[in-house]
């Protein structure tokens, strides 16, 4: 095999410089594990110690506790912090309403993304499309903090929000509802992406065939190109669903009082110095979105990621 | 089949420019109630650009679309009587061949029972009884196809329109389609406006053909007169293989100055002398081209230019032709099967 392949190269100085190499290659050629293994090792040493590791650091130490008198870490496994998280309102009312923001994210941006994609993907042209494209993604490069405070600026009392709808104390001002807003718009690209992915795979003839077929444009949309493109808006959703369900700063600059999980960890890492606990908190989203990708497994959604 | 006077369809002045590119460049054409029409062109012709106007996907620049006297240049698809079977067959994905085939009739609130009475005919018609439950990816290339005709059929349309429905199956499947989409139309009636590029395919199912190039209209006729006729230098390559005889080679051969067409398989090579109402001409192989059940030689002529003869291997292998290779030949041919083709005095379309 090796000795045709030299015939087939062209003579000269890469034949003597490339020996070495080309056995090599040919010796690894006929040994696939050795490849197979040189190509992953880093990744998966990558997936497994820093990924995987710190997951299951994260699910140990919730089983620890911190011993209220003088701060020291009891590494006893017990099952005490999960017992206070679902006995005490207040955490389930927090995981509850975190749950809910999230979910309110999520729709808002799917309702957005939907028509925003469809024009991107079927109805601009490509001039027009590539400028959306740009438009979406350039909030991106911007800080996330940046954007943060900018809302902040904007709900403020008589700030523009509150001046376009009329006066002062006509906005929606510091809380849940500014939350969900602010939340809603920093996750919004990770939602039209997908669609537009989606949509623009979906084949015009598609479209085509439905208004032939005597379909009007709400038909078409209802019967063709929604249960085409529901892997990519849950795909969308899994995105905004979990960066809201664990995001706590956007919480903190506009939320005013409003506590999601992501503020009782961060609350229980800093002030109360209960890592233990914090690391409890932090399962619970974890636990939703393991519980919404199983959910969502089966349609196929996981391959659009 | 129908009362009406005027024809299915009535294409006036039709125009469609992309930009600054004009895809259909003006186009008059009738097609009568229940003829299989043609539409034949090269990529890029507007044949496809037509169909679709018909059907309502483009708005035309210019000009008017008529349905048995109903102007619907400017209604929507849903709007107009017709159906369309499309170039990838553009079946819905997540719903089985039942669904695909009844989608017409649920859209326009047809009744349950009917809806699946109607759609059990149409798959009897395609050949698919008992596929309703099958999803498209479980198909064949050739029975996608079939779902398609019968999605469309189910509707009963004044007019099918079919976008080179056949290019994408294989050659056998394709004549056996050809085949069958003909005793299709024979047997429902309706008007067969088909769009495709394969000449074979268009003079084997047509009653008329639309020969197209560059947005235009060159010859419409029955494949007979296209085929034997044709009207520009254009179609006489286009439907069959171009063997022109031009300027000083016509002269030369033929005695008289123009352009002129003959058809490979008239020419006969060396045999029998020439007798007083035949032609003939000397030249050397150039080129042999062995395909199975004939063969095609390419002659240099000695008067200039290059013709090329089909001859049937009924006593010959493909050893025998392929030693005629370079070797001088006699070309024979009767004198009524040159057929004078219409130089083109437009200047805007010259080369």
């Amino acid at each position: 095999m090796s000795a045709v392949s030299t015939v087939d190269r062209p003579v000269g100085g890469a034949t003597a410089a490339g020996g070495p190499v080309r056995r090599l290659a040919s010796w690894l050629h006929r040994h696939g594990w050795v490849r197979l293994t040189a190509l992953l090792s880093a990744p998966m040493a990558w997936l497994v110690v820093a990924y995987l590791g710190s997951l299951a650091v994260l699910l140990i130490s919730s089983l620890w506790t911190v011993n209220s008198f003088t701060g020291q870490l009891v590494r006893e496994p017990t099952l005490d912090n999960f017992r206070t998280i679902f006995a005490e309102p207040v955490y389930r009312n927090v995981a509850v309403r975190s749950v809910a923001v999230a979910v309110a994210v999520t729709i808002i941006d799917a309702l957005i993304a939907l028509p925003m994609a469809f024009f991107m993907a079927k109805v601009a042209s490509p001039r027009v499309r590539a400028w959306l494209v740009i438009a979406i993604l350039t909030p991106l490069w911007a800080s996330y903090l940046v954007k943060a405070y900018s809302w902040r600026v904007m709900l403020a009392n008589g700030g523009p929000v509150d001046w376009l709808l009329g006066g002062a104390g006509n906005g929606p001002g510091y809380g849940l509802t500014a939350t969900i807003l602010v939340l809603a718009y920093l996750w919004l690209p990770y939602m039209i992406l997908p669609i537009y992915a989606g949509l623009d795979r979906l084949p015009n003839s598609l479209m085509e065939a439905s208004a032939d077929l005597g379909g009007r444009g709400g038909r078409t949309f209802s019967s063709i190109v929604l249960p085409m493109i529901v892997p990519s808006v849950i795909a969308g959703s899994i995105f905004t669903f979990s960066l809201s369900l664990g995001d706590y700063i956007t919480v903190q600059i506009v939320g005013g009082k409003t506590q999601l999980i992501g503020n009782l960890v961060y609350a229980n890492i800093g002030a109360a110095n209960n890592l233990p606990f914090a690391a409890a908190l932090a399962t619970i989203p974890v636990f939703i979105m393991i519980g919404y990708l199983v959910a969502v497994r089966r349609s196929g959604a996981l391959d659009e990621l | 089949m129908s009362t009406e006077a005027g024809p299915a369809i009535r294409l006036s002045g039709l125009r469609k420019t992309f930009g600054t590119v004009e895809a259909v460049a003006g186009i008059d054409l009738d097609i009568a109630d229940g003829e299989f029409f043609s539409m034949l062109g090269p990529s890029g012709s507007g044949k496809t650009t037509v169909l679709r106007m018909i059907a309502g996907f483009e708005l035309p620049t210019a000009g008017t679309v008529t349905l048995s006297d109903r102007d619907v240049t400017r209604l929507a698809p849903f709007e107009r009587n017709v159906n369309t079977v499309f170039q990838d067959y553009a079946l819905f994905p997540h719903m089985n061949v039942q669904a695909n085939v009844e989608y017409g009739l649920m859209v326009r609130k047809v009744g349950k029972a009917e809806r699946r009475q109607r759609a059990a005919e149409a798959l009897a018609t395609v050949r698919l009884e008992g596929y309703g439950d099958r999803k498209p990816t479980a198909l064949s290339g050739g029975q996608r196809q079939r779902v398609a005709l019968a999605r469309a059929l189910v509707n009963r349309p004044k007019v099918l329109l079919l976008d080179e429905p056949l290019g994408a199956l294989d050659l056998k499947l394709r004549e056996e389609m050809q085949v069958e989409l003909k005793a299709i139309q024979r047997e429902v009636g309706i008007t067969f406006v088909f769009v495709t590029h394969d000449q074979e395919e268009a003079l084997t199912m047509s009653d008329r053909i639309a020969v197209f190039n560059q947005g235009r209209i060159e010859q419409i006729g029955t494949p007979a007169e296209v085929y034997e006729r044709p009207a520009s230098a254009f179609v006489a390559g286009f439907v069959g293989t171009s063997n022109l005889l031009t300027g000083t080679t016509a002269e030369k051969v033929l005695g008289r100055a123009g352009v002129f067409s003959i058809r490979p398989e008239k020419i006969r090579l060396n045999g029998a002398a020439p007798s007083i109402d035949e032609i003939s001409a000397a030249g050397r192989v150039a080129e042999v081209i062995y395909a199975g059940p004939a063969t095609r030689f390419v002659v240099d002529l000695d008067a200039g230019g290059r013709l090329v003869a089909v001859q049937q291997n009924q006593q010959t292998s493909s050893a025998d032709v392929a030693a005629m290779r370079e070797r001088p030949v006699r070309l024979t041919w009767h004198a009524e099967h040159v057929v004078a083709v219409p130089v083109s005095e437009d200047p805007l379309k010259g080369e």
